[in-house]
């Protein structure tokens, strides 16, 4: 039996239902004006576009799209802080600047107007999700610099719903919170929430009997097995959010009530999934890093943005009816993957290996180091009352069990620590998977 | 009939055995008898106290994963052969020992020791059918 979600739609999703023709008349109409507007006033996108032999002109309509230059992240640090910007300072009301694990953040900047289409997309992402004037939005996403709170808040209170600027981290406040001031949604990343519900019990919370019904989460690659995980400990709906700072900061995609991955606001976003090698535009449904061109944007226009996410579109009509594309969950980043004896591995593969075994959670942290030049993996993994069995026999065979899991998804012997709960550094923000302690 | 056992999962690192210890200590629970099982990596505490519920609260509060288990004691002459007999009785069952160690407290001329069986209920009954003597959990926890 399939089963039909038609819950009311409300009056914001209005553009996630569009015709495709008009979809994609509105995309060339605003695809057409930005490239203009960044040949005008960008010096690195007109110099690319002019050894291309190319003007705005020969964009004629969307497949146009695939003759433009990519932008990649380093072309943000090359041209720091505010080498990408097509709008004059006057005009930009807002910066925002991610945290740069090597070397210089990026900065992105938004118009009046930029932020306006920011509110738009995150508010159809949690009316997407069911939430509406009403609903009580817990933003545990942090505030600052970062993208996810303040990108979260404005389209909450546009939304009409109430939301609790509570940022992350202090887990037992926000306990507190969610129980005293009524929660019906959490915005986190899902490996905070799954904090969240480690903590619960020993502040005496039941999750399962408080109102929250929704989770948006995202800011970081998870699997189908973690949300399973998370739905059934604390009775919500988790849903997938995506989204990046160089596009906008989150609402570039989020998944509807039919969580079947997220649908891309197409209207301000343009997808194309490309062979990372190659650069070649893929069809939907094939696999490779996803592309992303903003078609609204003002102060920071981006073109053919490699995200370094890779996933897969599709246009198969979801149960919702939004016409919107769908990408299939980010589990893994380009940049995450780690090389051990010539072979990538995922963070995210661990993960799903990990909760393959029955009642591990996947509190877990990757360590690599060198020892004589020979790369060592060593997987760490929290013990939790339900594996831990009172013989040495149980506990290596869980040991073996994940030892075996890993190597079936991975082709790769990893060492697996068995360590104590609450040894592995819990984040408040993005989880931080690996320790690479080699020596290069 | 029925002895409750804790057990710690503990990380092989220095430090890791005191911890718990320290702990119960402060609280002022006094252990009875313990034994540790070493694996390469990590150790499993086992524990008998009289106030085993408030101990595995105390213990869990502050992040240790505890386990409790049925146990069986028996009392053993505290002579030659006195150990094998009993071995004998359970051979003679087909019971399975997991794990089994002794208790710190005598009676008189006999010996106490803890078993783990899979099945403590089954164990009982044949051992008692062989005449050894299980010794209920509240003779055992009433001696000081």
């Amino acid at each position: 039996m399939k089963k039909k979600v038609s819950p009311p739609f409300h009056p914001v999703s209005a553009p996630d239902f569009l015709p495709l023709d008009q979809l994609h008349q509105l995309q060339l109409q605003r695809l057409q004006v930005m490239v203009q507007r960044a040949y005008d006033h960008v010096a690195l996108f007109r110099q690319r576009l002019t050894e291309r032999h190319l003007t705005p002109a020969d964009i004629r309509s969307l497949d146009d799209v695939a003759k433009l230059p990519f932008t990649v992240k380093t072309d943000l640090r090359d041209t720091y802080p505010y080498g990408l910007f097509a709008s004059p300072m006057k005009d930009i009301v807002r910066l925002h600047a991610s945290t740069g694990t090597t070397g210089k953040p990026i900065v992105v900047a938004y118009t009046r107007e930029d932020i306006a289409v920011w509110e738009n997309v995150m508010m159809r992402s949690f009316a997407a999700c069911g939430l509406h004037a009403g609903d009580v939005i817990q933003n545990a996403y942090g505030y600052g610099l970062f993208t996810g709170g303040l990108g979260a808040h404005y389209g909450g209170e546009s939304l009409g719903a109430t939301v609790i600027p509570i940022s992350g981290g202090n887990t037992q406040r926000q306990l507190m919170v969610m129980k005293d001031f009524g929660s019906t949604a959490i915005c986190c990343t899902p490996s905070y929430f799954l904090h969240i519900i480690e903590q619960a019990p020993e502040m005496g919370v039941k999750l399962k009997e408080l109102p929250l019904r929704a989770g948006i989460f995202g800011a970081e690659p998870w699997t189908e097995s973690m949300r399973q995980r998370i739905q059934a400990e604390s009775g919500l709906k988790a849903y997938d959010i995506y989204g990046l700072s160089e596009i906008i900061g989150p609402g570039v995609a989020m998944e509807c009530l039919c969580q079947a991955g997220p649908h891309i606001f197409e209207d301000w976003f343009y997808p194309e999934i490309i062979d990372p090698q190659t650069g070649q535009v893929l069809a939907d449904g094939e696999e490779g890093e996803l592309v992303l061109t903003t078609l609204g944007k003002q102060a920071m226009p981006m073109i053919r943005y490699r995200t370094r996410d890779i996933t897969s579109l599709t246009r198969e009509p979801c149960d919702c009816g939004r016409t919107l594309r769908r990408i299939k969950r980010i589990g893994r980043r380009s940049d995450d993957m780690f090389i051990i004896r010539g072979v990538n591995v995922y963070p995210s593969q661990i993960e799903t290996a990990l909760l393959k075994v029955e009642c591990t959670l996947p509190h877990y942290q990757i360590l690599l180091t060198r020892d004589k030049g020979l790369d060592e993996v060593e997987v760490q993994v929290e013990v939790t009352k339900e594996v831990f069995g009172d013989t040495v026999g149980a506990l290596e065979k869980v040991q073996a069990q994940i030892c075996h899991s890993i190597e079936t998804l991975t082709g790769l012997r990893m060492k697996v620590r068995l360590v104590q709960p609450q040894t592995i550094q819990r984040s408040e923000g993005k989880a931080k998977r690996v320790l690479d302690q080699r020596k290069m | 009939m029925k002895l409750k056992q804790l057990s710690l999962f503990l990380e092989n690192k220095p430090g890791a055995l005191s911890r718990p210890v320290r702990l119960l200590a402060k609280a002022k629970f006094n252990i009875l008898t313990l034994s540790i099982a070493d694996a390469n990596q990590f150790g499993i505490l086992r524990l008998i106290l009289r106030d085993w519920e408030k101990a595995k609260q105390l213990l869990e509060q502050n992040g240790f994963v505890v386990r409790v288990t049925d146990m069986v004691a028996v009392e053993v002459a505290d002579q030659p052969g006195g150990l094998a007999k009993i071995l004998d009785a359970v051979e003679k069952s087909g019971l399975n020992v997991e794990f089994m160690y002794a208790f710190t407290e005598k009676r008189a001329n006999k010996a106490i020791l803890v078993f783990r069986f899979d099945d403590p209920d089954r164990a009982i009954q044949k051992l008692q059918k062989h005449g050894v003597n299980v010794i209920a959990t509240v003779d055992l926890l009433a001696q000081t």
